[in-house]
């Protein structure tokens, strides 16, 4: 395994094992480059926070990880990206198998206009046939670690659209759970949320730490501050900074951090 | 002012105007037939044989007849139209190819009648050799309300929102899963309530079953896919034309026009429920 390269030099972390890999990543839209030689390693069972103004390829960083991008037409990507060993844009790559380890939630929250049971068992469906009493389980299990169990217990089989915008995105995660991911990629998964359910959301994303390595895309500087151990930081498509979140913030390696840091701190 | 104020009543009038001899129009064809029709509509009327030639009895073959036609064309047009729908949206991706395709379909909505009814005659009828039968009907009026079932289809998927597709395609999902357990069962009363359209049109429509399907007057009901059958349009086009009792025959056309008349209704009627049942459902 790849140990972590932190771009941060006075920080050594003993020992972190990279879950992710990005090496020397350029993607092009078309003609525009949005991505230019993005390269580093995410650390395993952490948060890593992506960061950066609007625009500046970080959704687009994210989308790249669990191969999103082969349905947008006229993309394309030079470089790779290694989930452990595998490098996923290798042709041979099953990636249905790669998005069933790699899992995603949404900037707007969106359940299927199904029932919540429903919603949390899709994943498990697909992926094979399973009794009903695996399924009650596998449900339960993944709806209690995206700390939803006891709000939806009692209304299961009604419809996912009822919930609130939070509970609905919290689903969401559940959903992605359920099929037993390693990395879960979260592109800005508060944005459409009120603070209440902000907060839950993130001490879930703090919980969801211990067994998954988390990768959360942000434009919330405080956000990615008190969510993340890790944070990377991009700007105009090149990743400017990647190190410690402490670090990052309170003593930044380049100038282009700083000023942005100031910029929004004032 | 005065003559702002006038131009203002004179429009609204004219306008109102319009409306009121759109909806009189449409209320005048309904009450005409119902009142020229009900005469002749009883139970005997909608359940039993035409008798001495077709003055007396009723038009249950021709009933049954247009249920099985539209049955039949549905059960073609529908399969076809909805995988053709699914590819363009879902599979293919912008290019010449779907563009040309789309024109096809557009075009093929446009052709007239009469002109699906000579193709069946060539390709069902003769060339395969089915005989004007229920069959060859069946597959004239698929192909006519194809485009339509296409066009519907269309519609209803690409109502459903890509982050649905996203999200299902993000959990390692196919795109036909995604399309079969997401895209599909969001857009099902959408997509029923063009085809049920679709059927309504197809089950007044008189010339493309002419030469594939219907005949005057069958002593037997149909026994299978290549018997022929009376159709209720065919059949007043042939109370007035073919009749040799043109009083007697006259009201029973009346008769069927109303029976036909609400048989369309009804279909639409199915149709704007599931409409109103797909706008509220939709919470997306």
């Amino acid at each position: 395994m790849v140990d972590v390269q932190l771009t941060h030099r006075e920080i050594k972390p003993e020992e972190l094992v990279a879950k992710v890999s990005i090496e020397k990543l350029d993607l092009w839209f078309d003609d525009t480059q949005v991505l230019k030689d993005v390269s580093c390693a995410i650390p395993e069972k952490a948060v890593t926070a992506i960061m950066g103004p609007s625009g500046c390829g970080k959704s687009t960083l994210l989308r790249a990880m669990n191969r999103m991008h082969d349905l947008t037409p006229g993309c394309r990507i030079r470089g790779k990206i290694r989930l452990d060993e595998m490098n996923i844009f290798e042709s041979g790559t099953d990636v249905y198998e790669l998005r069933r380890r790699v899992g995603m939630v949404f900037q707007r929250p969106n359940p299927f206009p199904k029932s919540v049971f429903e919603n949390v068992a899709y994943g498990l469906k697909i992926h094979g046939r399973h009794s009903r009493a695996v399924l009650d389980q596998a449900v339960e299990k993944a709806l209690r670690d995206a700390n939803l169990w006891d709000e939806v217990k009692d209304k299961l089989h009604r419809s996912a659209l009822d919930l609130s915008g939070g509970q609905q995105q919290r689903l969401c995660i559940a959903r992605a759970l359920a099929v037993e991911p390693e990395v879960l990629l979260l592109d800005e998964p508060a944005s459409a949320l009120d603070p209440i359910s902000t907060a839950k959301l993130e001490e879930l994303i703090e919980k969801l730490q211990d067994d998954y390595t988390v990768i959360i895309v942000t434009h919330n500087l405080q956000q990615a501050a008190r969510v993340s151990q890790y944070t990377a930081f991009l700007m105009l498509g090149e990743l400017v900074e990647f190190g410690v979140t402490d670090e990052v913030f309170t003593a930044p390696s380049d100038q282009r951090t700083e000023n942005y840091l100031r910029g929004i701190f004032g | 002012m005065k003559a702002r104020g006038l131009r203002e009543i004179f429009w609204f009038s004219l306008s109102g105007l319009c409306v009121v001899i759109v909806v009189g129009m449409l209320g005048l064809v309904i009450g005409f037939i119902i009142a020229k029709g009900a005469g002749a509509i009883n139970w005997e009327f909608l359940s039993e044989m035409p008798r001495n030639a077709m003055t007396e009895g009723g038009i249950w073959p021709a009933i049954l007849g247009t249920l099985l036609l539209s049955l039949g064309a549905i059960a073609f047009a529908l399969p076809l139209g909805l995988v053709a729908a699914i590819y363009l949206v879902e599979y293919s991706r912008d290019g010449k190819l779907r563009r040309w395709i789309r024109i096809g379909v557009n075009s093929l909505s446009g052709v007239p009648s009469v002109v699906f009814g000579l193709f069946g005659l060539a390709l069902f009828v003769n060339f395969l050799g089915f005989g004007a039968c229920i069959l060859a009907g069946s597959l004239t009026l698929g192909l006519m309300v194809l485009p339509t079932i296409i066009r519907a289809t269309e519609e209803a998927l690409k109502s459903i929102p890509m982050s649905f597709r996203e999200a299902s395609l993000a959990l390692g999902a196919t795109r036909w899963h995604t399309t079969v357990r997401v895209v599909l069962p969001a857009a099902v009363s959408q997509i029923l309530t063009g085809v049920i359209l679709a059927v309504g049109r197809a089950a007044g429509e008189t010339a493309p079953i002419m030469f594939t399907a219907a005949v005057f007057f069958t002593k037997r009901l149909p026994s299978g896919l290549f018997s022929k059958v009376m159709a209720l349009p065919y059949h007043i086009y042939a109370l007035l034309t073919e009749g040799t009792h043109p009083a007697e025959q006259t009201a029973m056309a009346y008769g069927t026009a109303l029976v036909l008349l609400m048989l369309v209704l009804l279909v639409n009627g199915a149709a704007i429920f599931f409409r109103i049942r797909a706008r509220k459902r939709k919470k997306w």
